[in-house]
């Protein structure tokens, strides 16, 4: 699903990534972990498209296409979804506004009408179960006065609604106490099908407790310096980033 | 190096701030007018051309001459030409705009925004001026909304009908809110006013319908010189809609409208107001100077509110405003004033507290984009004798880029200690983390940008008549976005 191949990307001609070699398959999960300034953020938001990012040379090609001809906007309709770190606040638009705008552009970008507003009032339903998100929630403003678990848990329902075929959870667990990450993870894997797949990006190895992944690659200096299962995490979280970095 | 499509902020506002008002077209039809420039006999002319009473000339020669000893004000924060006086015609009988066989006729252009803006078929061919066929004609309508008012007792005309056929109710109150010598304009505006509206609401009723409703199915006529009188009787409702989100390209330079609404004890105005007027070219040439004076006045426990959405004219100077006479009266003013390429705005209102009890509200809110200038001008004023009165306002910005300005100038005073002022004012710029945001939940940029400025002004939008939010929403949008059409 996804090839990066080579990639270097920096801002303000510094170099950030120096060589980025990851695929991505169709049902699996990858976490990627790393030590602050690794270049985990930069990577997603090269991936996503965020405009202050200089590409230098590589490519990442997602289902057969050059990620980085497209602007962000169709890089999302194609089905690439970044959960944010930060996600902004956006005053006077509410979550059901906001969602039923994205989701009826990604359609059009797809040729399709936008869903008729009995339906997606269902799916909103349905998705707000899932995550166990109370009634009151979709008249609220995005973001606006959200505290860091609720604008976690938003990033994850917006993920559910828009049905990506791949996923970045940039940094999803700061910031969320335990029962929160519980719930949020609990999506996450109930959202998880044979066709979609994952990228994690977490510090913690307590993430990964609830999100299973297939794959830890260990990011450092802007290099993937270390691949490997599930065990790695744990590995890591008991020796500490030190334990490779200084080989 | 990919080839990732690059595009700075600064592109990305040329863009998106660079459009271009595409609805102008002008008309050379033969009118009945008379030479340029002001003198008394001027001013005898348009009276008399008018028919009016002896009492009507003398309130506009008693302006004209108030007029001649006034200066135009030069305290607002906007810089134009000044206008030559002598070089304006003061008398233009309405101009017929061109008849069109059906819409298929009509500037793609004009077709297209008139779409986007969700105007109705039969409102687009009446704004167009499309000859339609009898049954679809709105006239019946017309006349049938007209009759409902007539069953209420409701007075709905122009103010010319007004002074010729309720004269004591003009009388009584025209010039008693707006004085002729408040201001270089109104004192202008009292000499030469071409025409406007006139509205009665006797006591104890509600207006059964938006007026808006019937403004929108009538010919709209807005002049250079416009005059606006509207009378509330003791507890009687009313909401009134001026103005049109549809573009409105005018030959005249010059506007200097006058507005007064009386509302007495225990009545109800509600006011809105859109004001789309070409705003010139992108360099600033050619728009419509929009200097108006509008001013409510509150009775016991009454109230008026004033909702504005103002997109258009090269340079606007407006401050409806409420005089809160009676004690519990209630005084609002909400507004979203768009400012783009070289427009300036010094907009604002004046809440004056003389009543006990009294509150106002105050929700301005400025988008400056482009080179434009945006400022907000307003006064709370607290008398000694208003007791127990409070004051809320809430001043806004928003800059899209870096070019463009905007300014908030406060006038607080409160004369007593039992009373309450609040005033909160914001300035925040147009963050590329939510275009980003939005960018990667499918929306692209233009449209992000809608739906940022609409957020955030949802609380003005929403005191808007329900089909004028839309539309003004749209307007909204169309006003910002860099591909009209």
């Amino acid at each position: 699903m996804l090839k990066i191949k080579n990639l270097k990307a920096g801002i303000e001609e510094v170099q950030i990534l120096k060589g980025i070699n990851l695929e991505v398959k169709a049902g699996e999960v990858h976490a990627i972990m790393g030590p602050n300034g690794s270049g985990k953020s930069t990577l997603s938001a090269v991936i996503a498209g965020k405009e202050d990012y200089e590409v230098e040379d590589g490519s990442v090609d997602f289902l057969g296409e050059d990620l980085m001809d497209l602007d962000p906007e169709e890089r999302a309709h194609k089905g690439v979804f970044l959960s944010f770190q930060y996600p902004v606040e956006i005053p006077g638009i509410s979550v059901s506004n906001f969602i039923k705008t994205s989701l009826a552009e990604k359609r059009k970008a797809l040729g399709l009408d936008p869903l008729p507003a009995k339906d997606l009032l269902k799916m909103m339903r349905e998705k707000m179960e899932l995550l166990s998100i109370k009634k009151g929630y979709l008249s609220r403003n995005m973001n606006e006065g959200f505290s860091g678990g609720e604008k976690k848990r938003n990033e994850i329902f917006q993920m559910a609604m828009l049905e990506p075929k791949l996923s970045i959870l940039d940094e999803t667990d700061s910031g969320l106490d335990i029962d929160a990450l519980r719930i949020v993870a609990n999506g996450v894997n109930k959202l998880r099908t044979k066709d979609n797949a994952t990228i994690v990006i977490t510090h913690y190895q307590r993430l990964l407790e609830h999100i299973v992944p297939d794959f830890v690659h260990v990011l450092h200096e802007g290099r993937i310096i270390k691949s490997g299962g599930k065990e790695l995490a744990l590995e890591l979280e008991k020796r500490g980033y030190d334990w490779i970095t200084k080989n | 190096m990919s080839d990732i499509k690059k595009q700075s902020e600064d592109e990305l506002l040329e863009e998106v701030t660079s459009s271009e008002y595409k609805y102008g077209f002008t008309t050379d039809i033969e009118s009945d007018t008379i030479p340029k420039g002001l003198s008394e006999e001027v001013v005898r002319t348009i009276s008399a051309k008018k028919n009016e009473p002896e009492w009507m000339l003398e309130y506009r020669l008693n302006a004209y001459k108030a007029w001649l000893e006034m200066e135009e004000p030069n305290w607002a924060n906007v810089s134009y030409k000044k206008p030559n006086y002598q070089d304006v015609i003061y008398y233009s009988a309405p101009k017929q705009k061109p008849v069109l066989d059906s819409l298929d006729d009509l500037d793609p252009e004009m077709k297209r925004t008139f779409d986007k803006l969700g105007i109705s078929l039969e409102e687009q061919k009446r704004l167009a001026n499309v000859a339609v066929d009898i049954v679809m004609d709105s006239v019946s309508v017309a006349t049938s909304f007209k009759e409902t008012l007539a069953e209420k007792g409701i007075i709905f005309c122009s103010i010319s009908e007004a002074i010729q056929e309720h004269p004591e109710l003009v009388k009584k109150y025209l010039g008693t809110v707006v004085p002729v010598r408040d201001n270089f304009f109104s004192a202008l505006n009292s000499a030469v006013f071409s025409d406007g509206s006139f509205c009665y609401i006797p006591k104890g009723v509600q207006c059964p319908m938006e007026l808006s409703t019937y403004f929108r199915i009538n010919e709209a006529g807005t002049g250079q010189f416009e005059r606006t009188l509207l009378i509330a009787d003791e507890g009687s409702q009313v909401s009134y809609l001026e103005g049109c989100t549809a573009p409105m390209r005018d030959e005249n330079q010059l506007h200097a409208a006058v507005v007064e609404l009386i509302a007495l004890d225990s009545a109800d105005i509600k006011y809105s107001t859109v004001q789309n007027w070409y705003p010139g070219d992108k360099d600033g040439n050619g728009g419509v100077f929009n200097f108006v004076t509008k001013r409510g006045i509150c009775h016991k426990n009454a109230k008026i509110s004033w909702t504005q959405v103002e997109t258009g004219s090269a340079v606007t100077w407006k401050y409806p405003s409420c005089i809160l006479k009676g004690d519990n009266s209630i005084g609002e003013f909400f507004s979203v004033a768009v400012t783009n390429n070289k427009q300036q705005a010094d907009t604002g209102t004046k809440m004056v507290h003389l009543g006990k009890n009294t509150k106002s509200t105050i929700i301005a809110k400025g988008i400056s984009a482009g080179y434009s200038d945006g400022n907000y001008r307003g006064l709370v004023r607290i008398a000694k004798g208003a007791t127990n009165s409070r004051n809320f306002s809430q001043c806004d910005s928003l800059l899209m880029g870096d070019k463009c300005g905007s300014h908030t100038f406060p006038y607080i005073e409160v004369k007593n200690n039992s009373s309450q002022v609040e005033h909160e004012a914001t300035t925040s710029k147009i963050g590329e983390d939510q275009i980003f945001y939005c960018n990667q939940r499918g929306i692209g940029t233009e449209e992000a940008i809608a739906l940022i400025v609409n957020g955030y002004c949802k609380d003005v939008l929403n005191q808007l008549p329900m089909e004028f939010a839309v539309e003004a929403q749209k307007l909204l949008e169309i006003s910002l976005e860099g591909s009209v059409g």
